[in-house]
């Protein structure tokens, strides 16, 4: 019997190591794990590296995580947003490592990773300084610079429902980074709003199969 | 008069053709959805997941799963969908949208844009979708103000401030003018009333032609 339902946040986020690649999905404020990345830091888990669009908001969520001391990098596209307070601290003071991406680059990178692919050439950021000290290869006349695939040993996921299998719908914007991410991670941890009984959702909804998810956890959001 | 920041929007709004497929940056281009012409169909793109996005929705009926790419509240037309962030870059990098109209704060007389960043040391730099939409929408346009608060041009022989995407813009939208960029430089299609040629040269550094038909640059009080 499959069952990927785990019973409380604890559960969800235990076993992450320090050192982890992290995915955190989200977009503004639609579609963030909250309540998994405040469980982690319960969990303890340091030295992580975290790769998301935004840098966090406030003090809760991811943003939380960073004020805690436990994230060394950060891999994302667009760090500084309205109420980024947490990160812009950790940056001024040097206490955090940032990697700029273009926003599908970032996006692009990991679902190569969940492919398989060994990366993928790409027109954008070409003539930038986002560039510099990538391969460049010309490809029919026109210039294009090698990603590499990104991957995560653990992906922090929001959904609306879930199944015990762990496949998934969205509601709206929501979903946003949050396919990908379930792909492009070794563990991929989901929080959604209602878990359902197996066959509750119409297969023609489900956009994240169960086969990409690990754990689902329940939580009011 | 030089043209309003929503004047400058709604001018750009009157080029929209039926049926396209359009991505709004953040800033001045967004205020275009609110002068799109009657009887057009323009499917908006925002870069979160979105393609039909809708105006801005009344105070009792905001959704927190419902954002822009600004991250501020709206809502999805009749006939909108949802995708995920790598389909919706998809749609941007391979060209799958007509058209994305962006701020800019430079852009150069060979089409090069600077967008993004403006090396200010206290602000850390974010790029977000820039990059992607500046390369891969088939027709970039821009909407800017002509000049800076103090007065330096915006549009100029060569951007200062690091670039977004080479040799990417078609058209510049401006309170004093509409310049399209061609091959043979810069060339100015409408020109607002109260200057001269003269002085929309005065307040461009890179330079300019006057189109053999050029018009005035008008635009209702909106």
């Amino acid at each position: 019997m499959i069952d990927k339902r785990v019973r409380n946040q604890a559960e969800a986020v235990s076993g992450i190591k320090d050192g982890s690649v992290v995915l955190c999905a989200g977009f503004g404020g639609a579609g963030l794990p909250d309540a998994l990345c405040e469980a982690l830091i319960e969990q303890g888990a340091r030295d992580l590296t975290v790769v998301a669009n935004n840098a966090g908001t406030g003090r809760t969520g991811l943003a939380a995580l960073m004020a805690a001391g436990r994230v060394r990098k950060i891999v994302c596209s667009f760090p500084r947003s309205s109420g980024s307070v947490v990160f812009e601290e950790l940056y001024t003071a040097g206490k955090i490592e940032l990697e700029l991406l273009p926003q599908g680059t970032l996006s692009e990178r990991m679902r190569c990773a969940a492919a398989g692919l060994g990366g993928f050439y790409s027109p954008v950021s070409v003539g930038t300084r986002l560039a510099d000290g990538k391969e460049h290869r010309e490809i029919d006349g026109r210039m294009y610079v090698l990603e590499k695939p990104l991957k995560g040993d653990v992906a922090l996921l929001a959904a609306d429902r879930g199944d015990r299998w762990g496949n998934l719908t969205y509601r709206k914007s929501q979903r946003n980074f949050n396919p990908t991410m379930a792909m492009a991670a070794d563990l991929a941890i989901v929080q959604v709003r209602q878990i359902v009984e197996l066959g509750e959702l119409d297969p023609e909804m489900i956009v994240t199969p169960g086969i990409f998810v690990d754990r689902v956890v329940q939580v009011a959001f | 008069m030089p043209l309003k920041r929503r004047q400058i929007a709604w001018r750009a709004a009157q080029d929209l053709a039926d049926g396209a497929y359009v991505n709004l940056g953040i800033g001045l281009p967004t205020l275009v959805s609110d002068f799109i012409p009657e009887g057009r169909e323009i499917v908006l793109h925002s870069e979160n997941g979105i393609l039909g996005v809708g105006p801005a929705p009344g105070a009792n009926e905001v959704d927190p799963d419902l954002i822009n790419a600004g991250k501020q509240p709206i809502t999805l037309v009749t006939g909108g969908s949802y995708v995920h962030h790598t389909d919706s870059f998809l749609m941007i990098r391979g060209g799958h949208l007509d058209l994305a109209l962006l701020g800019a704060f430079e852009v150069a007389e060979n089409g090069d844009l600077a967008n993004w960043t403006t090396d200010d040391p206290g602000f850390p730099p974010g790029v977000g979708g820039a990059m992607d939409l500046a390369v891969g929408a088939k027709e970039i346009r821009v909407l800017v103000e002509h000049t800076t608060k103090s007065g330096a041009p915006r549009v100029r022989r060569r951007c200062e401030y690091p670039l977004t995407a080479a040799a990417a813009v078609r058209r510049i939208y401006t309170d004093l003018a509409v310049i399209d960029v061609t091959r043979e430089g810069l060339v100015v299609r409408e020109i607002a009333e109260d200057i001269d040629f003269a002085g929309l040269q005065a307040k461009t550094e890179a330079t300019l032609r006057p189109a053999p038909d050029l018009r005035p640059l008008r635009a209702p009080p909106v």
